[in-house]
């Protein structure tokens, strides 16, 4: 396959935003990225990995700061012919019927209305939206809604077709129905596009459906690996190559972050407790402290079978399994998680144990929240403003990851009661000790 | 596009009138011809207007009621325009949007009928010897006051656009045009409407209050229902004044029916939300005549003209662009340097505060040739009465009508039948029934001050009061349910269940209420009867007296201070509080 003529190409691609104090936060770094001819890429990884930032590069929706993108071999900048998107939220305009919106694309370009109603027709009947044309999205349902973004990108004939999580914001079976059917068309050669480009967090689906993964690492996004499925259509999840392409996948996810080296791209070392946060409620960290400390699992599972166990995708559970590692505990590696000895406490423990435990390694683990406490402590009046700290994060990271990390530590301290915010006044404040 | 002509012929091959048509064709073309007497009036020589202008024969009062309609309509026309033209630049282009919405926040804050004495200098000279020049005055009136609030919606509109639809509409190549009419539009549609009709309703107050104007000595009467009033009240004929109102109520009933509420029927398919949940309003006129064989065959083409236009490409800039050599090409695409961009940046704003600050001193200038430094002592002391009338007036207004207006939210049933009256109310111009009171006020010799005051609030009072409807109607029933299990009552029920619940309309309704009470004060703190005078000490009054003596500078200094107070209250007071409620008492 690596035969095949390339139709579009990234080279050295780098993403950065400039914020307006003047510091640069990257996106992308250094992103290499070939389609060919005949093939289905996925771009796998987590949320704020660039993923989606890279989808929009190729569909010309966004400009990358430097680096080459190339389309045929010359350079692109705008939408070009022969790409297009299906959207995960489907992006139909509510006030146009299913037909209208599959017309728009071609009405856009001004293609000659006979040609363009017969194109519609044969899309609509393709994607099996026959007998729905004259119905407004409002009133058909999630997947109807998708296949008419299908019908949408394809009427177009696109050459390279790209699906932003295009299955995610569907239930499970009619996702799958959608999947099967796209890989039929594709299969059997039916649709107009010679490759699609996919972002996905699902797992089970990068191996379902390409022949090619990318994985990617975050801050800043780069690909962490790249992973060819030699499995031939269709591929059966059960099998069991198929399971240990899932697992190999898992534990290359789960493999522990060497030290974070691109980030310091600001002049100022980055001070310890200068880390993104997600903001993992402390009612799913214990429930998965007690699900692990509960039979069958007897203190250690292996991520892809809790992931299926508890219909949680890698968006929902690794970042609860990161925040138990990151607080000891559990440990995360090679696609398993494990209790550590205070996991296994804090699950057996009651409500006050469990406090008292929870603010003990918030403290030693968590050098944010230690921060915090520890200015605290120095005041008199036990109240330190919001700001400064919003302020000292966003040197390190975007806006709105400064906010989600502040938003952890300070459900994490409630919980743990070792201190409070009070939103009005904006004050991080601690009850005197007793 | 040969798909939407041949549904065109297929529909004409099928247009033979049905039953609906029998009723919706004398519809339309009677309004048509009416359209048509009423813009044919306008175009009068001004000597007409010497002539008495108004009569008092009821007889004439449909004829008034036309003129003063086509007035509304042709001062909708001209700010939908204005919305189009000012919102698409101020949210398209950062560095207009810069300079254009704080302007439009200033200009919302100007009392309307405080200037109407500039504009009809002007637009008379603009069209001298022709009624047009009044006319114009008229309608320039009505549209300012309508025109802020729907460019505010069109404006969010624009800027709130989803960013899926956007990148979809990007990634589908529609240039900028198609965008506007294909996403934009469409999108800010159901807000705009909704914004035309608090517009409209808002409107009726300025049409009755700019058809008789008196500037200095000379008087401009414009026939329709104000100037009708405007001789009642000069002949001192109560039974007259008891037919303009009948008449006003009949043209708000008949407009509501036929234009408004089949729009927002209509506009509700471009609403956003993809659940077809929510109760969708309904219009019979639009049923009607999406019922109607030959009307929709006849509109069919029209339709089609107006799908081809928004499909036009139409981008000029574009299409020049991609006929320049490449080596240009590449440079007309690559964006500017940040520090270019910056030192631009500089430039406007350098030029925009020159601007600002030439403005401003000839604003002084212009006060300080007739109006000394006495003089804004005095308006600052009479900007602070009418302040003071307001906010008593909301007070009272809230105190009255936010718990009856909960009350009635709370039954469903009696809440549908007081809500149309409710707002209804608040469209019917309050100024028609001035005359009322001040027959009172002369009759009971009571004391102006006090007396003129709750006349500021008459036409406003009723924004409450619908608003903590709806607010008190859309409160979760299971907070209710809640409330009512734990036996919450009394004062801790309206403390901590309702009146939380309903703060955030009610704010809505009371900023709507304050803001329309400085407008009203122009007309509502010097009212007369025959010859008699009745007058508050308040700014309205001064800009009122300033207006009738044609005294600019005093005028001007009035207004400036009007805009000035009503700015402030707006930061200090109704920002704030929308702030308090959007974080603590939304109920999400």
């Amino acid at each position: 396959m690596t035969q095949n003529p390339t139709l579009f190409e990234l080279r050295g691609v780098r993403q950065a935003y400039r914020k307006p104090s003047g510091q640069q936060y990257v996106v992308l770094d250094g992103v290499d990225l070939t389609l060919r001819d005949g093939e289905i890429v996925g771009l796998l990884g987590r949320s704020g990995s660039g993923k989606s930032t890279l989808l929009r590069i190729v569909a010309g929706l966004a400009r990358p700061t430097s680096g080459e993108v190339l389309h045929h071999g010359a350079a692109v900048a705008g939408p070009t012919d022969g790409v297009a998107m299906v959207f995960q939220s489907f992006a139909l305009f509510p006030w146009l019927t299913v037909e209208e919106n599959v017309l728009a694309g071609l009405k856009a370009l001004r293609v000659p209305g006979k040609e363009a109603a017969a194109r519609a027709g044969e899309a609509i009947d393709l994607i099996g939206l026959s007998g729905f044309e004259n119905a407004y999205p409002k009133e058909l349902s999630g997947g109807m809604r998708q296949r008419v973004g299908f019908a949408r990108a394809l009427v177009v004939q696109p050459e390279i077709l790209l699906m932003d999580e295009p299955f995610s914001a569907l239930d499970v079976l009619t996702a799958e129905t959608l999947r099967t059917d796209l890989l039929d068309l594709w299969m059997e050669r039916k649709l107009p596009t010679r490759s699609i480009l996919m972002v996905t967090h699902n797992i089970e689906e990068a191996v379902l459906m390409c022949d090619r993964i990318l994985v990617f690492a975050s801050n800043p996004g780069r690909v962490a690996a790249e992973i060819r499925v030699d499995i031939p259509h269709p591929r059966n999840r059960l099998a069991q190559d198929f399971r240990d392409l899932v697992d190999d996948i898992y534990g290359r996810m789960t493999a522990r972050k060497p030290p974070a080296a691109a980030a310091a791209a600001t002049g100022r070392p980055r001070p310890v407790y200068a880390e993104a946060l997600q903001p993992v409620s402390t009612n799913r960290l214990s429930g998965l402290l007690e699900t692990l400390a509960a039979p069958p699992y007897h203190g250690k599972a292996d991520l892809p079978h809790l992931a299926a166990a508890l219909r949680h995708e890698i968006d929902d559970l690794f970042p609860i399994a990161e925040t138990l590692q990151m607080l000891g505990f559990a440990e995360v590696a090679e696609g398993d998680i494990r209790l550590t000895e205070p996991g296994r406490l804090f699950a057996e423990a009651g409500m006050d144990d469990r406090k008292a435990l929870f603010a003990e390694h918030l403290v030693n683990f968590v050098p944010l929240a230690a921060h915090i406490h520890a200015a605290l402590s120095e005041r008199t009046d036990h109240r330190v403003p919001y700001a400064p700290f919003a302020r000292e994060l966003e040197a390190f990271m975007s806006e709105d990851y400064a906010e989600a990390t502040l938003n952890a530590v300070t459900g994490w301290a409630r919980y743990a009661e070792l201190f409070t915010y009070d939103g009005e006044a904006g004050v991080f404040c601690k009850e005197e000790a007793e | 596009m040969v798909w939407t002509q041949t549904s065109v012929s297929v529909k004409a091959a099928t247009a033979t009138p049905n039953r609906w048509d029998l009723v919706a064709l004398p519809l339309v073309v009677g309004l048509l011809a009416l359209a048509a007497a009423g813009g044919h009036q306008m175009n009068a020589p001004l000597t007409s207007l010497d002539t008495p202008a108004v009569s008092l024969d009821p007889w004439n009062l449909p004829d008034y009621a036309l003129r003063s309609t086509m007035r509304m309509l042709a001062a909708m026309a001209a700010s939908l325009l204005f919305t189009f033209i000012y919102a698409t630049l101020a949210a398209k282009s950062r560095r207009a949007g810069m300079v254009l919405i704080p302007v439009l926040d200033v200009l919302q804050s100007v009392p309307v009928l405080g200037y109407i004495s500039f504009t009809v200098v002007f637009f008379l000279s603009l069209f001298p010897g022709s009624v047009l020049g009044a006319e114009c005055a008229a309608i320039f009136a009505i549209f300012t006051s309508q025109a802020w609030n729907m460019t505010f919606s069109l404006y969010q509109s624009l800027r709130s656009v989803p960013r899926d639809l956007d990148e979809a509409a990007t990634s589908f190549r529609f240039s900028g045009w198609q965008r506007f009419w294909r996403l934009e539009a469409p999108f800010a549609m159901p807000g705009l409407v909704w914004n035309m009709m608090i517009s409209m309703s808002g409107g009726w107050f300025f049409v009755v209050a700019s058809e008789a104007i008196t500037v200095g000595d000379r008087t401009v009467t414009l026939p329709g229902i104000g100037s009708y009033l405007a001789e009642a009240i000069a002949q001192k004929n109560l039974g007259a004044v008891g037919w303009a109102v009948l008449a006003m109520l009949a043209v708000i009933l008949l407009y509501d029916q036929f234009l408004f509420h089949p729009l927002v029927a209509w506009a509700d398919k471009f609403r956003f939300e993809q659940t077809g949940a929510q109760e969708a309003p309904e219009s019979w006129v639009l049923r009607l005549f999406q019922r109607t064989r030959f009307c929709r065959a006849m509109l069919a083409p029209v339709e089609s003209l107006l799908d081809r236009v928004a499909w036009l490409r139409l981008s000029p800039l574009s299409s020049l662009a991609a006929a320049l050599p490449p080596a240009l090409k590449r440079r007309v695409a690559a964006p500017l340097s940040p520090a270019f961009d910056r030192a631009l940046d500089r430039g406007w704003y350098a030029v925009v505060a020159a601007a600002a600050l030439a403005l401003g001193w000839t604003l002084v200038r212009f006060i300080a040739g007739g109006a000394g430094w006495g003089d804004v002592g005095t308006v600052l002391l009479l900007g602070a009465a009418t302040l003071l009338r307001v906010v008593v007036l909301v007070a009272i207004a809230s105190l009255l009508w936010v718990p009856l207006g909960v009350l009635i939210g709370l039954r469903p049933r009696l809440a549908e039948t007081v809500q149309p009256v409710a707002q209804f109310l608040a469209a019917f111009p309050a100024n028609l029934l001035f005359p009322v009171a001040v027959v009172t006020i002369l009759r009971f010799d009571l004391n102006p001050d006090v007396w003129l005051s709750p006349l500021m609030i008459l036409g406003t009072q009723w924004y409450i009061l619908f608003n903590v409807i709806a607010g008190t109607s859309t409160f979760p029933s299971d907070l209710k349910e809640t409330a009512s299990s734990f036996r919450i009552r009394g004062w801790q029920w309206w403390r901590d269940v309702m009146l939380p619940g309903v703060f955030p309309y009610y704010l809505t309704g009371a900023v709507t209420a304050a803001g329309g009470s400085w407008n009203a004060s122009i007309v509502a703190e010097a009212v007369r009867w025959g010859d008699a005078k009745v007058t508050a000490h308040g700014l309205g009054s001064y800009i009122a007296q300033a207006t009738a003596a044609g005294d600019y500078p005093r005028i001007v200094l009035g207004i400036a201070v009007m805009s000035l107070f009503v700015t402030l209250l707006n930061r200090l007071l109704w920002r704030p509080l929308y702030g308090y409620a959007e974080r603590r008492l939304r109920l999400a």
